[in-house]
């Protein structure tokens, strides 16, 4: 009797999954197999192969496989070049994303104030968006190239004594100092802002503010009109209907665009190899350049997985929190 | 004068403050490209850095032509350049078949644990690519990729799939199901309903998804730099950056090399930008 049950329910389960799974169904599945085959290699299949290989003694042209647990992350995180990777990382992530947020919000209320000539300013500042972080680098690099200041200056230098603000003439690119450069016992790396890293922040807030403004100017279009009238009809004063309602409104997505501007930040390699190659010293240095360089030029692989893990776990800290989330939501409309 | 001139008189000054500024901020946006239009225009006895923002007195193409063929002691973009259209032709024409495919499924096609799936995909747009070169470069080697194209194009295809998925997904999204099931009724199959009512459809979201992977493939590096050893096969922004790296290249030679560079995706930008918006704004999931 019992057995009778557990055959029937098998066997009704089994007619439901055939009928669940049609010819059309199995092509669908066996159509995006491909593609969850190579994720599931290129993606989660080499990023636990360079966590293993961080675990190990590697190092030169010939792989060593010799397990030495975590010694690699101590040997990069008590290196001067590496925390100062993690100082820069903070710095520029911090500056960049205050610079976006605030550009990009700013041009998007002007673009919004029923400006003439709309198009034209929104397509000036969404442009930078379509060029090459390698293209942006060499041009800000020769912008920001100081010259014998301040009798012979060039770029920038060149253009403020033109204008009469030679006053703010700089080092740029070759300064090496770091404001206010705090030495704190047990870290090697000076805590402040090292002066060369401005150039590039200015390079990269003028290539992503743009996209920020695309952002926040889709946010503001969603917002009616209506609401804001209702304000204003209360008695608000601009300002009052900007703090009140604008923003609170837009702060999805100002959630959004940290999330997407952090991890570019976190990932920034490209623009500060071509702007000043991580130099003076490694005043610009970013862990994007060290694993690079520790890895291909260096050769110390097994200390550069290291370094592109933790690279991994600061972009998956921000980033699997907001997937999820933005899975969730979905699944509720 | 009654209360709306009062009004329009008040709100004047803001109004040209406001235009001001917004001038203001599109000089700054336009500065990199004046200075590299200027110096790119120069012939090579009016450049020097203490004129370089100064006009130039006659237009030459000198620069270009260095940039471009190359001179003493600097390889030219030319053969880069077309290494770049071998690599970002073939490349988004099937990162576009895959995306449509993927979000065909995905989205008309559901299964249990799609959703997680697609979650798990998308976090392959987000990760720092440092963190799979070394397995990279070992599997490329084993299967005799590295160091050529073919490699590249499958690379920038394999990591194009988490955001043509996307953006294939959500626009097909848009489409009713009832179509879906009308074509189920009527006896078409699974291609047969994509061939027939998705395709036909999906002309917009295929201009998005070209658009995207050709500006960032074109635009792409890191990869670039790892996968080609040998200079013959570099993408041009490789070779721009050996070139500008270079203390043998002249500087209005750098210029006139970033601008060729910045071209193919600057004149996509300018007459289809539209679309290009719409696969940046995808790129930021609230498709």
């Amino acid at each position: 009797m019992q057995q009778a049950r557990t055959q029937d329910v098998a066997a009704s389960g089994r007619a439901r999954r055939r009928r669940w799974l049609t010819r059309d169904r199995a092509t669908a599945l066996l159509m995006i197999t491909p593609s969850v085959i190579a994720i599931a290699v290129f993606v989660y299949g080499f990023i636990g192969w360079t966590g293993y290989i961080s675990l190990t003694k590697w190092i030169g042209i010939k792989a060593d496989y010799t397990f030495v647990g975590l010694q690699n992350y101590g040997t990069i995180f008590n290196a001067l070049r590496f925390q100062t990777d993690i100082r820069n990382t903070i710095v520029f992530t911090a500056f960049f994303l205050i610079g976006c947020l605030g550009l990009g919000l700013a041009l998007a209320l002007m673009i919004d104030s029923r400006v003439r000539g709309e198009a034209i300013f929104r397509s000036i500042y969404i442009f930078p968006m379509a060029i090459s972080f390698i293209v942006t680098g060499v041009v800000w690099a020769w912008i920001f190239t100081p010259g014998k200041f301040p009798q012979d200056p060039t770029g920038l230098n060149l253009l403020f004594s033109k204008i009469g603000l030679g006053f703010l003439q700089s080092a740029w690119i070759t300064d090496n100092r770091v404001l206010p450069g705090y030495i704190l016992s047990g870290i090697k790396a000076r805590i402040g802002v090292p002066m060369a890293m401005i150039p590039v922040i200015v390079a990269a807030v003028w290539q992503m503010s743009g996209f920020t403004m695309a952002m926040y100017l889709a946010g503001l279009r969603g917002i009616p009109e209506e609401l804001r009238e209702a304000a204003r009809v209360d008695g608000a004063s601009e300002w009052q209907v900007f703090q009140r309602i604008t923003l609170p409104l837009l702060q999805p997505i100002t959630l959004s665009a940290v999330i997407i501007l952090g991890h570019i930040s976190l990932k920034i390699f490209d623009l500060v190899l071509t702007m000043t190659g991580g130099g003076p010293g490694n005043a610009t240095d970013v862990p994007g350049i060290f694993v690079y360089d520790i890895t291909f030029n260096a050769n110390k692989i097994a200390q550069g997985a290291a370094a592109a893990v933790v690279m991994l776990l600061l972009v998956a800290v921000l980033i699997v929190p907001y997937l999820i989330y933005n899975a969730r939501t979905e699944v509720e409309r | 004068m009654s209360a709306t001139t009062l009004r329009r008189q008040a709100g004047r000054r803001p109004r040209v403050l406001l235009y001001t500024a917004m001038i203001v901020l599109a000089a700054f946006y336009l500065l990199p490209v004046f200075l590299l239009l200027i110096t790119s225009l120069k012939s090579f006895d009016q450049v020097s850095l203490s004129r370089m923002w100064d006009l130039p007195t006659s237009l030459s193409l000198q620069s270009f032509d260095s940039a471009w063929n190359g001179g003493k002691g600097v390889i030219g973009l030319k053969g880069s350049f077309l290494n770049s259209i071998k690599l970002v032709v073939p490349a988004t024409i099937i990162s576009c078949m895959l995306g449509s495919l993927n979000g065909y499924v995905l989205s008309k096609w559901r299964f249990p644990g799609a959703n997680a799936l697609f979650t798990a995909i998308l976090f392959g747009m987000f990760i720092p690519y440092q963190s799979v070169l070394i397995p990279l470069v070992q599997v490329l080697t084993r299967i005799g990729l590295y160091g050529s194209i073919s490699g590249l194009v499958l690379v920038h295809v394999v990591y194009g799939i988490p955001i043509t998925t996307l953006i294939f997904r959500n626009y097909y999204a848009g489409v009713p199901t009832e179509l879906v099931e009308a074509g189920q009724i009527d006896g078409s199959d699974f291609f047969g309903i994509y061939r027939h009512i998705l395709l036909p459809l999906s002309i917009p979201g295929f201009v998005v998804v070209a658009i995207w992977q050709f500006t960032s493939i074109w635009n792409e590096f890191l990869f670039g730099l790892i996968i080609t050893n040998q200079p013959e096969i570099r993408p041009v922004t490789v070779a721009l950056q050996n070139l500008s790296g270079s203390q043998y290249t002249q500087w209005n030679v750098q210029m006139a090399g970033a601008l060729l560079v910045a071209l193919p995706t600057l004149i996509v930008y300018i007459f289809l930008g539209r679309y290009f918006l719409r696969g940046l704004m995808a790129g930021s999931l609230k498709g």
